[in-house]
């Protein structure tokens, strides 16, 4: 791609009087100048940057001590951390396949010619623009056990009914899950919306044509034409998954019981910010990103790798 | 599904036979829909309603309940008096922090991202396609590794705990989409164009100006739509690179609401709950399809 360019800027220089190649297209390279300093400097710098001091004994400030794999060493040993991971794991398992699995019904749904079909987008939607901050609370305030829903069944009649997921350890994760299901299946309904809308029309008229049923259409040519579009789902929501801070604060606060909803991003920010142990928790940041190019490595490979050699 | 009964009756005996609108597909497709629909407005429902009444009725009533008594008091509470630590001049102040941080870093990235969209299309120069994959593989690693680099960064220019460190972060995280977004919508412009242009004797800023920002004002509405919501829902970057005197309103709400000391006000906490939601959604309910369009664009293949 750049050699072509490069082609054709020699060919218009060599036409005009020769000059030096690093004032050739000066404007945009000054204009790029954000572009590249946070594509050098913040995302692979600071990457860098951060890996390195992982492997050093920095409290209040960075500093160059370097202690081996201690900081590692420690943090695998941490329940907190422990439990963040597990958290995660969960909460994203069930997170991607909730969503997934929602957002393409809610889609074949809004995909069989209705009306109102804005309306109903409208309505799923909104919930996406909202932050997870303003989730977190509404839904800590529905599933309050004295006011909200188990309150409001108590007062019905059914006095021994129980709905309190947000206080106990054992259930905290699925508090969470309703709130961030609510914030985000609207997203993935739509993504899925645009892949069923561009699968050509052609396809359905053939499946008709051959007399297969409707719901075996979806899964045996719909789905397997839509891979793409799953991929891409997938990845997006789960590197949101990895980020997932705000909702816990919000709802939790990382409780109850002291850390039964502790996520890692939480862990990062308590040793970065709060308990001035910055080895621990770039030790801590360094291991989220090494699960983001688990996810992240795999799907680059299938996207970009496949084109070069086919 | 009376216009397809309607042009198939057209057409004669010929085909299926019509379809009622009451058969029961339709009544299973639009009640499952509709039930979808009303789990998706129940909070923004009992937001509102909670917010208006007074915390004698929430004690005792049910909170998908309307109120009896409709009060506005909870709002004028969670505006101006509600309290975060010995602060109490309400929301009003983060909602001021927000809008000072969204305005200039609104601008800011949309500047910066579609010089980057127009550079990277009509201006290619040795490894300018390498910044952008850099770009975008950045999009996706988690922000908790940059963070305390961009602290350094930010405390060498002297800028760390200001207004204008936190709108350079926004500026940061926002490249990696909204360059994305420009760069597709300005390699759909002919080249012709920027080729006639150039003959012209127009130059870097010249073609920018006169014709590549006239011809994209949709995408420019879309980055707009994108950065106002994105940016007013932050949390973790408020929390991160400002002091709390500058904290933006979703850091402010939260402390207000999770706050430990004192008697709950639930209804108080509503209204404020969704004073902060309410910039966003009238973004999102005045925006349309432009809303869709804008969150489609991380989605679309680059």
């Amino acid at each position: 791609m750049s050699a072509s360019s490069e082609a054709d800027a020699i060919r218009t220089a060599s036409a005009a009087r020769p000059r030096p190649r690093w004032t050739r297209n000066i404007s945009a390279k000054i204009a790029a100048i954000p572009m590249i300093a946070t594509a050098l400097v913040v995302f692979v710098g600071g990457t860098i940057w951060t890996v390195v001091y992982s492997f050093t004994d920095s409290k209040l400030l960075p500093r160059l001590r370097w202690v081996g794999l201690d900081q590692y060493e420690r943090l695998w040993s941490q329940n907190r951390w422990l439990v963040s991971i597990e958290n995660l794991m969960f909460y994203g398992v069930m997170s991607l396949v909730f969503t997934i699995a929602m957002g393409f019904l809610l889609a074949v749904l809004m995909d069989q010619k209705i009306r109102f079909e804005d309306t109903f987008r409208t309505i799923m939607l909104y919930p996406f623009a909202l932050s997870f901050i303003v989730t977190g609370l509404v839904w800590q305030w529905i599933l309050n056990p004295q006011f909200g829903i188990e309150g409001v069944v108590r007062d019905l009649g059914w006095t021994s009914f129980s709905f309190d997921p947000l206080n106990n350890p054992q259930t905290v994760l699925y508090g969470l899950l309703i709130a961030g299901l609510w914030q985000g299946t609207g997203f993935v309904m739509c993504l899925m919306l645009a892949g069923l809308r561009g699968i050509d029309e052609d396809i359905w008229k053939a499946a008709r044509v051959d007399g297969i049923p409707t719901w075996k259409t979806y899964l045996v040519v719909v789905i397997p034409m839509m891979r793409p579009v799953f991929i891409t789902t997938l990845v997006i929501v789960a590197s949101g998954i990895i980020r997932l801070y705000d909702l816990v604060v919000a709802m939790t606060s990382g409780g109850p019981g002291g850390n039964a909803s502790q996520v890692p991003a939480m862990y990062v920010y308590d040793y970065m910010f709060q308990a001035q142990n910055l080895g621990q928790g770039f030790a801590a940041s360094t291991m989220m990103l090494l699960s983001v190019l688990i996810v992240l490595i795999p799907w680059a490979y299938l996207e970009f790798g496949g084109k070069k050699h086919g | 599904m009376a216009d397809i009964s309607m042009s198939s009756a057209m057409t004669g005996p010929r085909g299926a036979r019509p379809k009622r609108a009451l058969s029961p597909r339709n009544i299973m497709l639009y009640g499952i829909l509709i039930v979808v629909c009303l789990y998706y407005l129940l909070p923004l429902w009992v937001m509102v309603m909670t917010s208006l009444k007074g915390m004698p009725e929430v004690r005792m009533g049910n909170i998908f309940a309307p109120p009896v008594e409709i009060t506005f008091q909870p709002w004028v509470k969670a505006w101006s008096e509600a309290c975060t630590g010995l602060n109490c001049d309400g929301l009003s102040r983060g909602f001021w922090n927000s809008v000072i941080i969204t305005v200039p870093s609104v601008i800011l990235s949309i500047a910066i991202a579609s010089v980057n969209g127009y550079a990277l299309i009509n201006w290619k120069f040795k490894g300018s396609d390498i910044f952008f994959t850099i770009l975008i593989f950045g999009s996706f690693i988690p922000y908790q590794i940059m963070l305390y680099p961009i602290v350094i960064l930010l405390r060498e220019a002297g800028l760390y705990g200001s207004l204008w460190g936190l709108v350079i972060v926004h500026s940061i995280f926002g490249m990696p989409i909204l360059t994305l977004l420009f760069r597709n919508y300005f390699s759909s412009i002919p080249e012709e164009l920027f080729k006639a242009a150039r003959v012209d004797g127009a130059g870097f800023w010249g073609i920018y100006f006169r014709i590549m920002l006239p011809m994209s004002l949709p995408i420019f509405v879309v980055a707009l739509i994108l950065q106002v919501t994105g940016i007013w829902n932050d949390f973790l970057f408020g929390v991160v690179y400002t002091k709390p005197a500058y904290y933006p309103m979703t850091v402010q709400l939260n402390n207000i609401v999770n706050s430990v000391q004192g008697v709950k006000e639930y209804n108080v906490n509503m209204a404020a709950t969704l004073l902060t939601g309410l910039v966003p959604l009238i973004v999102y309910f005045v925006s349309g399809k432009l809303f869709v369009r804008g969150i489609a664009a991380g989605a679309v293949k680059g």
